[in-house]
């Protein structure tokens, strides 16, 4: 069997192992990884430190993976030397492993510049897991972080630790952010965004020294300024691990020097990924990566045949709020410039067109029109007749043109390769509608996620039976969606459920339409709607949870779990007075009194004289909290005065399904806010504000929304998600599941990264409704009718 | 005909339910906006308050765990092929005053 020896355990090297399986798999693979994991999506690091994805999230191939194929895996070991005559790697243990063919995808490292000071404490790059994970570790609020280097790298770091609640600078040399991307106008848009997100950008500054004793203090520039530090992180660039190709005595440029088929100058050694230099260019972005391991799988394994001859360079920033799309060359020396500025949205668009062919465009602030300009760069398509709408895209009756013009092998998704045709053919093979199902069979769209949209499209022009996952028709009485008919009611301005359901229903509803379009009717007009008790499910006319004998159950609200003697006194009489069968402590740090007859409830309310705990509603049910500060010796944010006033402030709300809230004073995460609808994490110095959280029917561990310093941004950003998750989900669905539906980053971008006005345009709808709402229990003295509560007595006996 | 005066017309709002005890026995009593229909107050199921049921059309749906009973006929709309049934009352209005049948 040939001995196939790989340096490398990242994406390329792993991507073209799996492309060797195809062909051969009865290779005998040993693969070699310096690092500890793995292999694993180093393009989504970004998405790692800004809290979106947990490290388990990024991993590519799992353990399993290279057990099943029969791969000896080698982590933690670095290859240090090569003998390419008797044909052995040895490694940093000392072991010395033959090869017949040796595959060297030993990538690129952090370039470290002429600075002072690099290797003191809490200086980091911004490469691997590790120095994501050490990262992780050191960033909170308040933190100063300096990012030396405005480019991709640098700009995704700096992001990422400003979502973490860090104070960050970016310090660049160049006039411009991501000079090699972007035109100065496009590099000047970026520097707009990034301040605009709280990242402050110094341009044209050089680095001098890192100071400090052992630990960085600061950030020494040319100028003589010292920027205080507390981290610093290095992104000045990467270089291609070239020594062992050196060892091996092959032909090594800038990077190792590939052909066409991907081989090297020895017949026996290959190379693939961020080391190789092809036709003068070292590629340091993913798609090249793959398509190289697809033509080197076919040369290795004795088929040679494919030729790799170059990529289009293309780039996309993946952060959070800042789209930026490169690609092609787009200097204006030999071609003609197509521009588009608008100042106050941010958005910059120039494409550069050559003998009526587009061959370069930058997109900042928009890059939804991305798709359409790499395939016209690909497929160097003719653009005379396109001239007049270069830069929009085509009326919305052509939607389906665009797809239709996309040609066959153009590239959907660059992360996971795969083409307009793979699809088209998943489609008709297959029976495809939807796009999960899609992304289950073909895997695009389980990279980065910026051809969600193209999928999307792609599945409504070609897909017969094309289905909007989590579109479905509210029920057969209406029959729309929840998304189109919150629109309806706005633009009609319907005010009562009997009317939606006599002009856009069957005129009668259901108990599965009536309790959905009550509860979007309250929250569209913030109250202000004709409430209709008849379309309202019993819990929602008597404000009492109703138990399987009929009699109901009272749950008293006790912000934040906390109660007094008085009180708890007052309860224990009013279980007496009324001879209530069970009285029971709840989940939710409540006190629920089980078996209430319906003509005693307004009896019970009144001498409890306490609000409604919403308990038997679509609302919001509590928050959780533990002692905080007062007591505890480990808290370090007050959580249990959090706790209560958030409790205050979304109390009496309805919501589209139960919101169930906690928050704690540190991470210990005693109240469990970690699985709750929204949770407050206190931790030193700040706050994090988790959304969307299970701990019932389902289980997941809330998403980071954002990290904040202070109590009131907390509850600002509970707010924020508040309303949105009221505005946005549909009737019943829980805020884990709206969550991962819509994706964190689309809420966050939404929420608490929204502009200005859109922020203060959800807190203003969020008081209108909270102004018009009341404590239910008060209709306990004022019934809505005559018999809210009680039975009918007959009137008379007659005989007729 | 054993008729019992109930209760004024307005006691029970539209499209809502109310029980009437009537000599230790539960009757529910619907307002379907134009005329009134009245069954036994216990679901076949599990003897949920239909009382308490949201209507929908000419049917009501039990609290409890949301069968649906036809309030014309008494006859189970779902689940579907049930056999039990609930029993039904005629109903009259005068001056302003529901009555039903016993």
């Amino acid at each position: 069997m040939k001995r196939l020896v790989v340096v490398g355990n990242g994406m390329a090297g792993v991507a073209c192992v799996e492309q060797i399986l195809k062909y051969d798999p009865t290779f005998d693979i040993t693969i070699f990884g310096d690092e500890t994991h793995v292999n694993y999506n180093r393009i989504l690091l970004s998405s790692v430190l800004a809290g979106e994805r947990s490290a388990d999230e990024i991993t590519l191939n799992t353990l399993e993976w290279y057990v099943r194929n029969n791969i000896q895996l080698r982590l933690g070991v670095r290859v240090v030397d090569v003998n390419s005559e008797d044909k052995t790697v040895t490694g940093d243990d000392g072991s010395v492993t033959p090869y017949d063919a040796l595959l060297i995808a030993t990538g690129s490292s952090a370039f470290k510049p002429p600075i002072e000071g690099l290797d003191k404490e809490n200086v980091f790059a911004f490469r691997t897991l590790d120095d994501t994970r050490e990262l992780l570790l050191r960033a909170r609020p308040g933190v100063k972080a300096v990012v030396i280097g405005g480019g991709l790298l640098g700009l995704e770091a700096a992001r990422g630790l400003q979502v973490q609640g860090c104070d960050v600078t970016v310090v660049h040399l160049m006039s411009t952010l991501m000079e090699r991307q972007l035109d100065p106008d496009g590099g000047n848009y970026l520097t707009g965004k990034m301040e605009d997100l709280g990242v402050r950008v110094l341009l044209r500054r050089s680095t001098t020294a890192i100071v400090g004793d052992e630990r960085a203090e600061g950030v020494a520039l040319e100028d003589g300024t010292v920027l205080e530090a507390d981290l610093v992180i290095v992104a000045a660039g990467i270089r291609p691990n070239v020594e062992l190709a050196y060892k091996a005595g092959v032909r090594v440029n800038r990077g190792i020097v590939v052909n066409d088929f991907m081989e090297t100058s020895d017949p026996d050694i290959f190379a693939v990924g961020e080391c190789v230099e092809h036709r003068g260019i070292c590629y340091g972005l993913v798609a090249p990566l793959l398509e190289q391991g697809k033509v080197l799988a076919a040369t290795i394994t004795g088929n040679k045949g494919p030729e790799y001859t170059g990529t289009l360079l293309a780039t996309k920033l993946k952060i959070m709020g800042v789209d930026v799309f490169s690609a092609g060359d787009w200097s204006e020396q030999h071609a003609d410039p197509v521009r588009f500025e608008d100042r106050a949205l941010g958005v910059y668009k120039k494409l550069t067109i050559r003998d009526n062919k587009l061959v370069g465009a930058i997109l900042v602030g928009d890059t939804s029109d991305s798709h359409r300009y790499m395939d016209w760069l690909r497929s160097g398509v003719d653009l005379s007749e396109k001239r007049s709408h270069l830069l929009f895209p085509p009326p919305a009756s052509d939607a389906g043109l665009d797809i239709a013009e996309m040609s066959d092998n153009a590239t959907v998704c660059g992360c996971v390769g795969v083409t307009k045709s793979a699809i088209i053919h998943a489609i008709h093979d297959r029976g495809v509608c939807t796009l999960s199902q899609l992304k289950e069979t073909t895997r695009a769209s389980t990279g980065c996620g910026s051809c969600t949209s193209l999928c999307q499209n792609i599945l409504r022009a070609v897909a017969p039976d094309f289905e909007e996952d989590g579109k479905k028709v509210l029920c057969s009485c209406v029959p729309f969606s929840q998304d189109n008919l919150r629109e309806i009611l706005r633009g009609q301005r319907l005010k009562s459920v009997q009317d939606v359901l006599d002009i856009y229903g069957n005129g009668k509803g259901c108990e599965v339409c009536k309790p959905a379009l009550s509860y979007m009717l309250d929250m569209i007009w913030c109250g202000d709607h004709d409430e209709d008790r008849s379309a309202r499910f019993i819990n929602d006319r008597v404000h009492a949870n109703i138990q399987k004998d009929g009699t109901f159950s009272v749950v008293p609200r006790i912000r934040g779990g906390v109660t007094s003697p008085a009180e708890l006194r007052r309860i224990a009489d009013v279980a007496e007075k009324y001879n209530v069968p069970m009285v029971k402590i709840t989940g939710s740090q409540r006190i629920d009194l089980l078996g209430v007859k319906k003509e005693d409830l307004p009896k019970v309310w009144a001498d409890l004289g306490m609000p409604s705990g919403q308990a038997y509603t679509k609302g919001v049910r509590m928050v959780k909290t533990c002692v905080g500060t007062d007591f505890c010796r480990f808290g370090t944010q007050d959580s249990t005065s959090a706790g209560i006033e958030m409790e205050r402030r979304f109390e009496h709300l309805f919501t589209p399904h139960k919101v169930k809230m906690a928050s704690v004073g540190c991470p210990r995460n005693c109240a469990e806010a970690t699985v709750k609808d929204i949770g407050l994490v206190g931790q030193e110095g700040g706050w994090q504000v988790v959304v969307g959280g299970a701990a019932g029917k389902a289980v997941r561990k809330a998403d980071l929304l954002v990290t904040v310093e202070t109590t009131e941004q907390a509850l600002e950003a509970a707010e924020l998600f508040f309303q949105y998750y009221r505005e946005q989900a549909n009737y019943l669905e829980r805020t884990y599941d709206f969550v991962e539906r819509v994706g964190i980053d689309k809420v966050r971008k939404e929420t608490v990264y929204a502009p200005e006005s859109v922020k203060q345009a959800l807190l203003d709808r969020l008081k209108k409704s909270k102004a018009a709402s009341r404590d239910a229990w008060l209709e306990g003295q004022t019934p809505v009718n005559p018999t809210q509560f009680i039975p009918l007595r007959p009137i008379e006996r007659v005989l007729s | 005909m054993n008729w019992i005066r109930i209760a004024t017309c307005d006691s029970i709002p539209p499209r809502e339910g109310r029980a009437a005890v009537i000599g230790g026995k539960q009757i529910a009593i619907f307002n379907l906006g134009d005329r009134f229909l009245a069954v036994d107050n216990q679901c076949p199921h599990q003897s949920g308050p239909l009382c308490d049921g949201i209507v929908a059309g000419d049917a009501v749906v039990c609290p409890l765990h949301a069968w649906k009973v036809n309030l014309e006929t008494g006859a189970v709309a779902r689940p579907a092929d049930q056999e039990a049934c609930v029993r039904t009352y005629e109903t009259r209005v005068d001056e302003g005053v529901v009555s039903i049948n016993l």
